[in-house]
Formats: C-alpha cells, sequence, structure tokens
C-alpha cells in the first residue's frame, strides 16, 4: 500500500467524524436546507471534471469531460441559489408590511 | 511536487475547511446565510485554484478548453434556472436531481481516468481500480436511482411501490452481475468489463428504487445523498485530490445521519426501506366505514370558538397540508390568533415532508418565524399545557397506539397530540395512514373531527374566527 494510498484514507476517514460531529448540531429546522448545501459541496467534483477537460485527447474522453463539467456545474450552482433562496425565508419575526417593503426594495433582511 | 501544485493543494484545504465552516453555521438559521456564503467562497477559491493549476500546467488542448467552458456554461445555466424557479414543495424532486448529477459526474470522472490508465503503457494501479469501481458502481446506483426517485416524487413514475413477481431476484442478480464484473475488472484490466460494471449499476439503481413507496422517500433521498458524498469521495481518491475526498465524507456524514434520523423516526430500519415493497403511495385514503363510530364531527364555528377563545394552540401540520398547498392559509389563520393574544407554535414531526425538514421550508415560506417551528422532543411536554392542538393532514405521527407493545408503528416517536386539553383535527376522511391502521386519537372523547379539504378548512376557520370576534 502506498503512502499517497494510506495519506487519503486518513484524510478521509477525518473527514468523516468531522462532518458527524459538525452536522450532527444541525438543528431538524434546517434539514432541507443542509442537504441542499451538501448538495453544493458535492459539486466539487466539477474539479475532477475540469481535470479531464485538461488530461484527455480523444474524443471519447472529450464527451466524458462536457457530461461531467455540464453536471457538476449545474450541481454547484443550482446547489448554492436553491439553499440561499431557501435560507433567505428564514426569520425570526413575521414579516410585517414595513419589513416586506423594504425587502421588495432590496434592502436590509431579516436574518 | 511544483510550487503551483503545492499551492493549489493548499488552497483546496482552504476550501474544505469553508465547506466545513459552512456546515457548522448551519447550527442556528439566524448565521446559516452565512454559512451557505462561506461554503460557495469555497467553492469559488477551489475552481479558481483548479484553473490556475490546469493553466500553469499547459497540458491543455483549444478543445479541452472549449469542453469545459461550454460544458459548465451549459450546466450552470439549466441550474440556475431551476434553483430560481422551482416551487418550495418540488424541493425533494430538484435535491434528488442534484444527487443525480453530482454521483453521474463523479462515476464519469472514474470512467475517465480509467480509459486514460488502461490506454497507458504502465496499466492501472491495483488500488486505484478499487477506488475507480467503487466510484462508478456508486455513482452509478446514485446517477439512476435518484432520477427514479425524483420521477416517482414529480408523479412522473407511480409513488406506489412497483413490485412484481422475482423482483428480488433481479436486484440480486444485477448485484451479482456488478460485483461479478468488478471482480474481473480487478483481476484482468479489461474496459468492456468496467462498461458493464457501469450497465448493471445503473439497473440495479433503478430496480433499488422502484420498489420503494412514496412515503419511504425522506430515507431514500437522504441515502442517496449519502451515496454522492461517497462517490465524489472515491473520486477524489482515484484522481488523487484532497478537496474532492474532504468534500465527499462531509456529504457521506451529512447524509449518512439524516439517513439514520429518518429511518428512526419512521420506526423502521434502513434494510427493511430498501428492500422495499411495504412503503404506500400518497392515494392510500381508503374510506373505512366501521371507524366512524365513536366519532365526534365539528364544523368550522364550532372549531372557531375553541381557536379563538384558547390561550394556547399547538398546530400539526402533516404532509396533507403541503398536499393540499394550504401553507399560506394555516399561516394566515395562526397570524389572526396572534393578534388575538393566542400562543401558537407549530409541532413539526422529523418526518412531516417529502424530505428531511422539508415542512419547515414550506412554512417558512409562508412567513412563519422559526422560533415558532418547535422540534418533536422541544414541544411533547408543552402538549399538556395547550388549550386546543390542531392536527392538520398528519395522522400515524400522532398515534398514541405507538406507545403499546403490538401495533405497526409500536415504538415510533409520536406527537404528544393526545395531552393537549382539546383537539381539532383536520383530515378529508377517516382513511387510514402509511401504516394503514386505525387512529386512536380520532375516537378520544377530546378530539373533534373536521372533515374537509385543508386549504378550504383553513380559509373557514380564518373566516369564522373573523365574524366572531368582529
Amino acid at each position: 500500500m502506498s503512502t499517497a494510498l494510506l495519506t487519503d484514507i486518513v484524510i478521509f476517514v477525518l473527514s468523516l467524524w468531522v462532518g458527524f460531529e459538525v452536522i450532527s448540531k444541525v438543528p431538524a429546522t434546517l434539514h432541507t436546507p443542509l442537504m441542499s448545501a451538501a448538495n453544493s459541496i458535492h459539486g466539487i467534483i466539477l474539479v475532477g471534471a475540469m481535470l479531464i477537460a485538461a488530461a484527455t485527447n480523444s474524443w471519447i474522453g472529450y464527451l466524458i469531460a462536457f457530461f461531467a463539467a455540464a453536471f457538476a456545474a449545474a450541481n454547484v450552482v443550482g446547489g448554492y441559489v436553491v439553499t440561499g433562496r431557501m435560507l433567505k425565508m428564514f426569520r425570526r419575526r413575521p414579516a410585517t408590511q414595513a419589513v416586506r417593503a423594504v425587502q421588495a426594495s432590496g434592502e436590509g433582511r431579516l436574518s | 511536487m511544483s510550487t503551483v501544485t503545492w499551492v493549489s493543494q493548499l488552497v483546496y484545504v482552504v476550501a474544505a475547511s469553508c465547506f466545513i465552516l459552512g456546515l457548522h453555521l448551519m447550527n442556528n438559521p439566524a448565521t446559516a446565510r452565512r454559512g451557505n456564503q462561506f461554503s460557495t467562497a469555497g467553492m469559488a477559491i477551489g475552481i479558481a485554484a483548479t484553473l490556475v493549476l490546469i493553466a500553469h500546467a499547459g497540458v491543455i488542448s483549444a478543445t479541452g478548453w472549449a469542453v469545459m467552458i461550454v460544458g459548465a456554461l451549459l450546466g450552470s445555466g439549466v441550474g440556475l434556472y431551476a434553483a430560481r424557479t422551482i416551487q418550495m414543495t418540488a424541493m425533494p424532486q430538484l435535491v434528488s436531481m442534484f444527487n443525480a448529477v453530482g454521483g453521474g459526474a463523479a462515476a464519469l470522472v472514474a470512467i475517465h481516468d480509467y480509459i486514460h490508465l488502461a490506454g497507458a503503457a504502465s496499466g492501472v494501479p491495483e488500488a486505484t481500480t478499487i477506488t475507480t469501481l467503487l466510484d462508478v458502481i456508486i455513482g452509478s446506483v446514485t446517477f439512476s436511482g435518484s432520477i427514479i426517485a425524483a420521477g416517482k416524487l414529480q408523479g412522473l413514475i407511480t409513488s406506489a411501490p412497483v413490485v412484481f413477481p422475482g423482483a428480488r431476484a433481479v436486484n440480486v442478480l444485477l448485484a451479482a452481475a456488478a460485483l461479478a464484473a468488478g471482480g474481473f475488472v480487478i483481476s484482468t484490466p479489461s474496459l468492456p468489463a468496467l462498461w458493464v460494471v457501469v450497465i448493471a449499476a445503473l439497473a440495479f439503481g433503478v430496480a433499488m428504487v422502484m420498489p420503494i413507496g412514496g412515503a419511504d422517500m425522506p430515507v431514500v433521498i437522504s441515502l442517496l445523498n449519502a451515496f454522492t458524498g461517497t462517490a465524489v469521495a472515491m473520486a477524489g481518491f482515484v484522481i488523487a485530490n484532497w478537496a474532492l475526498i474532504i468534500a465527499g465524507a462531509l456529504v457521506g456524514a451529512s447524509g449518512g445521519i439524516l439517513t439514520k434520523l429518518m429511518a428512526d423516526a419512521m420506526n423502521r430500519s434502513i434494510g427493511n426501506i430498501i428492500v422495499g415493497g411495504f412503503g404506500t403511495g400518497d392515494s392510500a385514503v381508503a374510506l373505512v366505514p366501521g371507524a366512524a363510530a365513536g366519532v365526534r364531527a365539528i364544523e368550522a364555528d364550532d372549531a372557531a370558538i375553541q381557536l379563538a377563545y384558547a390561550a394556547k394552540v399547538i398546530i400539526v401540520p402533516g404532509y396533507g397540508l403541503a398536499a393540499a398547498q394550504a401553507q399560506h392559509a394555516v399561516a394566515e389563520l395562526a397570524d389572526l390568533l396572534e393578534s388575538r393574544g393566542v400562543e401558537v407554535s407549530y409541532a413539526i414531526h422529523p418526518v412531516a415532508g417529502r424530505m428531511p425538514g422539508h415542512m419547515n421550508v414550506l412554512l417558512a415560506e409562508a412567513n412563519v418565524p422559526y422560533p415558532q417551528l418547535k422540534e418533536m422532543d422541544e414541544i411533547n411536554p408543552e402538549f399538556s399545557r395547550t388549550d386546543v392542538a390542531l392536527v392538520i393532514g398528519a395522522n400515524d405521527v400522532t398515534n398514541p397506539a405507538a406507545r403499546r407493545p403490538g401495533t405497526a408503528i409500536s415504538g415510533m416517536p409520536i406527537l404528544d397530540v393526545d395531552q393537549a386539553k382539546s383537539i381539532i383535527v383536520i383530515k378529508r376522511s377517516m382513511g387510514h395512514g402509511y401504516a394503514g391502521i386505525d387512529n386512536e386519537l380520532y375516537s378520544n372523547p377530546k378530539t373533534s373531527m373536521y372533515f374537509a379539504d385543508a386549504k378550504a378548512a383553513l380559509t373557514g376557520l380564518t373566516a369564522a374566527v373573523k365574524t366572531l370576534v368582529g
């Protein structure tokens, strides 16, 4: 077994533990945005798709790179935008008329 | 290692830290948006570092640039459009499609790597073959399985379990075919055998999700989310990229936790759900004539009196509320009651909705402030101090039979609705919930049944309360 593989396994296992630790503290209220955020994070596979496009020189390679890049980019952009859209709706206080007016003008947002 | 490679690896670690920080900030609705921004920033610097790395290496062809940029722009456009236009009720389908494309991209990365290495003189190292196979199998199963799940959620494919004689044998055969072809790839590097693995895994994904019923979707989506994360981490092993390994592991952990939570809240084991064939569709609203005995029906006016003069009301929304698109109507009623000084909160069971936390998003969209959205453990002690519990489109999660052994839902965590001083249930009929058993809450002397569609009932109640208080 190579050292590189061993390092990769260590990183993988430790990241799993960090993930368990961090995510178990997310309240149930936010589980849908959490899953959507996790979705956008696995869009990091876009990096892999880009590296394919850089390394390949065959038509099948280009075809695979194209689909991988399109899939991953949809994942990244869609994931972050929809997560943002959802989180924006979570307000501490009810949106009163005044707040709605402010939001309509694109100004301050309540968290 | 060249300086650029070295620096880019460091930048990947920074990106991964942003992901972790982003997830950490999601532990509170007040900081969650900042978390999403951190995560986005991490992604941006990760992609930027990769661009620098590729440009610096200088081996990329003009076609390579074109393929990368056109593909990414096309994908971004589709993703952006979907994210901007999607209805909140359709969120589970969208998340499922993102799982599909993420898993698919991860599988493609490994397939390409294998083709590339198989063509090289040095051949494919054994460790790489194993991680490639894991990536290809998990990624392909996720891709086809998530598309089927999205189809079921969207109603394009029947949400009822699709089972036929020998279905289980087909599943076993497909899994065996994928594993056998995989074993062959390990012993004798072979590209055609890898394609057999891909096809068997894709077919297995379809065969795995088809027999699972609509009500089990929260578990399925969570599980496929965990799969996608794992596939991405495996892709990280294949192409030796830490950013992918860390991000994939984080998502795998998140999906794993949610899968466990959902399965526990449904009182089912994950294996039991995957083997499938038990979960029912959304349309299981059969009328049960005999069950109406001992049940008290109520009209809007009487229900309005109870609500208007209560000091504390807890609303218990279930999937029926979302199905009737009544989240805005319930928020309007709650606003009206609050303006009269009634204390209103919402009791959200973990599986209220079609994905983890779905009900909270629907209510947040209807402008319900999040401090009013209470989790099961938090709200249960409050029912005994509650004047009226208003149950809307929730069934099994309120059934006190779960506390006794020997019923289909024994041991399932439920909302203690029967502890409230009085209970109003809005429901279309006396139909059974997903577990297919009578709900003992309905024959409780404290319970009144308001038979109507959720949206019509809530609009009626709001009007009745308004007339009552002038």
